[in-house]
């Protein structure tokens, strides 16, 4: 037994250990952490999937609702059994990791995740930044990833698994909508977003578009990410559609800007009430109360999933989340989207009777489920044929849907406006097809 | 259309303005790189969010429509006394070495940031209470008591005083505004009340009322700032300490003092700052890193240690930003060649604006490295 120190001393050093655990509280975040959700009844054995999204970070505050969702879907799997794969039940594990909204980090904890712990499956990124640079990781390891949020498209992986809308799923019946139909229908649009991939690729494939619908895009703009001072932006927009009395304003601002950009176009005067309409793109449910129904009321939005859909598995689904997380927590169409990649993945494992990659790729494609938006299918590209919904943005936040798409629209990950990928497309089912081949 | 034009210049340069208003003085008056003014920005743009919340309460609610008006001296105490906290432990030991000052200031920038993402705005609030109770209780007492030998007690009990109120007050805030009971990382909103949204027309021209009361805020705070350094005796004394330390401090000026003073108004004036950010966009713990960068970049421009300077600089920028921006060259002259035209088209996007004037800033500062309005006179440097 080692001799006490005495009193002294012992204050000094718990007075310093106790000072460094509060500066350490401070700066660091949890960077990981595994767990399991909660037994019930008995398995035959254990399945671990790797989810990876920030948790810390600008990211953070999006991205940690889709681990919510995706927590609840596997919790669900596990109280109806697990996953069944050649005759036995697998509980299904999953260990969290932090891609702390930095992008080598995303691949470098792909890594991680493939080699280290590894999980057949990865659910996980939400910019597409993080997915470019995890892509590479995911193709030279022929693991596979998930990857849950509306994108730009003009992508198509053998090792990504896309159940977010490509363009032709969100922004294209979007743009219809507000030139044929809105009422704004016929006058000219101007194009706001943030100045990173997903704004410019979408805006490009909007302009083309209108091109062949005989509209007018009558100006352009991209706010650097981080900037908030829009009114440059505002002075333009009133310039260029204020002779027409009004127009549409497509919105493809990120996370904070929006906030900045709808404060200052209402003091502007841009409202729907002096003919100004702002089809939105990033916007959903969550975003909607953030930044305050106030600003957005009259204002559009188009999703797969709004939370306003009015059948018994929406409802549930919005329902189950609330039970799980708090009655003012909300629900949207990426979070949606996460749910129904986890309930895809197990089908495709059970289908394929094994966790091995190239097998639950091939039962991948063709699988169905009734998701909370209604039926999706998988298609041979990678991507999900799903329904297109456009919401006019209600004065207490939220959707009214205005128009949904009979049945599904089919994915396009090839963009056929945008000149340079026009007449091609992505089939992994037909080797001689693969990535990327003439229609 | 030019009024217009001249308008919204002013209005972009009025919010880099009180932005870099306290780093004027703090940088500018001082030479202290403070990297964590951004973050003071944001202590008081989330002040004017408790503000307002507890404004909504019932016993308050009949006074909403002033919250704002009260949050920017609140926004100015709070960010205050936490700038003067910040001299008393971090600063002042590294006066003279600013690499170390640009670390250290630095990492608190990211020890509030975690902060606000961390702590209940609730246990925030007491926190911050108990800091200005324990500042400032001590120096409520007669000399008489100051002198005597017990003072280290009484200055003692009142930071137990101090401590015990901030506890109280935090849990009174947590339980009756349940919004601020939670920590969270997300942005928040603060609106303004109805008689600051819309716009006004003057002369024929309609100006939002959020930018009219942002000039509002920065006019004042810079006649403020002016009178208060010429006409008051500790004005006099700050600009006699940063002209030369050691001559007034034989002179009998305790240099320590104004030092605290300097910090502690540099400080609480990005807190106002914050306050006129918070009517433009969402507050979160992100938003003062946003304008740190515009804010080093004025003072520079504008001649370290100059108001003046500071003042002519921001509007020159905001100018800029608009004129290059908005393309509004062409709409003042609609028939000039082609390549000028298309070369101003290029620019003519708010990220393009932003390279423009960044270079332009840049080649400015290789013929005039001091700035717009270089300080003259014999420093203590020189």
């Amino acid at each position: 037994m080692g001799q006490l120190p005495n009193l002294n001393e012992f204050m000094r050093i718990s007075r310093r250990i106790l000072a460094g655990l509060a500066t350490a509280s401070l700066a660091v975040s949890v960077t990981s952490c595994g767990g399991g959700s909660d037994t019930s009844g008995s398995f035959d054995d254990t399945v671990t999937v790797g989810i990876l999204h920030s948790l810390s970070g600008t990211m953070a505050i999006s991205e940690s609702t889709l681990v919510d969702t995706e927590k609840m879907a596997i919790a669900e799997i596990n109280a109806a059994g697990g996953v069944t794969v050649g005759g036995k039940s697998y509980k299904i594990d999953y260990i969290v990791e932090d891609g702390a909204s930095d992008w080598p980090t995303f691949a470098e904890k792909s890594k991680k995740l493939i080699d280290q712990d590894g999980v057949p499956v990865v659910f996980g990124g939400w910019t597409s930044a993080s997915r470019k640079a995890m892509l590479p990781v995911y193709e030279s390891k022929d693991a596979f990833l998930y990857y849950p949020i509306q994108y730009e498209a003009q992508e198509c992986s053998n090792n990504i698994f896309y159940t977010g809308a490509s363009p032709n799923q969100q922004s294209e019946p979007a743009t219809d909508f507000m030139f044929k139909r809105s009422p704004a229908a016929g006058k000219p649009f101007f194009l706001v977003g943030s100045d990173y991939v997903f704004p410019r690729t979408s805006n490009t494939i909007t302009k083309e578009q209108l091109k062949s619908l005989g509209g007018k895009v009558v100006g352009e703009d991209y706010l650097p990410l981080g900037n908030t001072e829009v009114a440059p932006i505002i002075s333009k927009i009133k310039k260029a559609l204020a002779p027409s009395g009004g127009g549409v304003i497509i919105n493809t601002l990120n996370g904070d800007q929006n906030v900045a950009f709808f404060k200052q176009i209402q003091d502007a005067g841009i409202t729907p009430s002096n003919g100004y309409y702002v089809m939105n793109y990033s916007i959903a449910e969550e975003e909607i109360s953030t930044i305050g129904p106030e600003f957005l009321e009259g204002h559009y939005g188009a999703w797969n999933y709004m939370m306003s859909i009015d059948t018994p598995e929406s409802k549930k689904f919005a329902a189950d989340f609330k039970a799980l997380y708090g009655s003012d927590r909300v629900v949207a169409d990426p979070q949606e989207s996460a749910y129904n990649m986890v309930y895809l993945w197990k089908q495709a494992v059970e289908d394929a009777g094994t966790f091995e990659n190239s097998a639950v790729r091939e039962a991948l494609v063709g699988q169905t489920f009734d998701a909370p938006q209604g039926p999706v299918e998988v298609m041979p590209n990678h991507h999900l044929a799903q329904t297109v919904r456009i919401g006019l943005i209600k004065p207490e936040g939220g959707f009214e849907i205005l128009e949904e798409t009979d049945g599904v629209v089919f994915p396009q990950a090839w963009n056929q406006f945008e000149p340079s990928s026009k007449g091609y497309a992505c089939d992994w089912t037909d080797p001689s097809k693969g990535e990327r081949y003439k229609l | 259309m030019l009024l217009d034009s001249l308008f919204n210049g002013v209005a972009i340069g009025s919010v880099l303005l009180v932005a870099a208003l306290g780093l004027a003085i703090v940088f500018g008056l001082m030479g202290v790189i403070n990297l964590a003014h951004g973050e003071l920005m944001m202590l008081g743009a989330y002040t004017t969010y408790v503000t307002q919340l507890i404004f909504k309460l019932p016993l308050l609610k009949t006074y909403y429509n002033a919250y704002v008006i009260v949050s920017i001296f609140f926004a100015f105490i709070v960010s205050g006394v936490v700038g003067i906290l910040l001299e008393k432990t971090v600063i002042r030991k590294l006066y003279g070495s600013p690499l170390e000052t640009l670390l250290a200031t630095w990492g608190v920038s990211l020890i509030l940031q975690q902060f606000v993402r961390s702590v209940p705005l609730a246990y925030g609030t007491g926190l911050v209470i108990s800091l200005i109770i324990g500042l400032f209780l001590p120096s409520v007492f007669s000399s008489k008591v100051k002198e005597s030998i017990n003072f280290k007690y009484v200055k003692f009990s009142s930071w137990i005083f101090a401590a015990l109120v901030g506890v109280l007050s935090g849990n009174l805030i947590s339980s009756s505004v349940s919004k601020l009971s939670r920590a969270s990382a997300r942005n928040v909103d603060v609106t303004a009340p109805a008689w600051m949204r819309g716009q006004v027309e003057i002369l024929g021209t309609a100006f939002p009322k959020t930018r009219l009361m942002i000039i509002i805020i920065t006019l004042i705070s810079v006649i403020a700032i002016t009178l208060f350094l010429n006409q008051s005796a500790w004005g006099m004394r700050i600009r006699a300490v940063t002209q030369n330390r050691e001559m007034s401090d034989c002179l009998g000026i305790s240099t320590e003092k104004v030092d605290v003073l300097t910090f502690g108004i540099g400080s609480g004036l990005a807190g106002v700052a914050g306050v006129a950010v918070s009517l433009l966009g969402s507050v979160g713990p992100n938003v003062g890193g946003n304008y740190i960068v515009g804010c080093f970049m004025v003072v520079v421009l504008g001649g370290v240690g100059n108001l003046l300077g500071t003042i002519f600089a921001s509007f020159g920028i905001g100018i800029m930003t608009d004129l290059i921006g908005a393309g509004r060259l062409l709409s003042i002259w609609p028939d000039m060649p082609l390549p000028l035209s298309n070369t101003i088209n290029f620019f003519a996007t708010t990220s393009m604006a932003r390279v423009m004037i960044f270079a332009l800033i840049v080649i400015f500062l290789q013929f005039k490295p001091t700035g717009l309005f270089p300080q003259k006179g014999r420093m203590v440097e020189s």
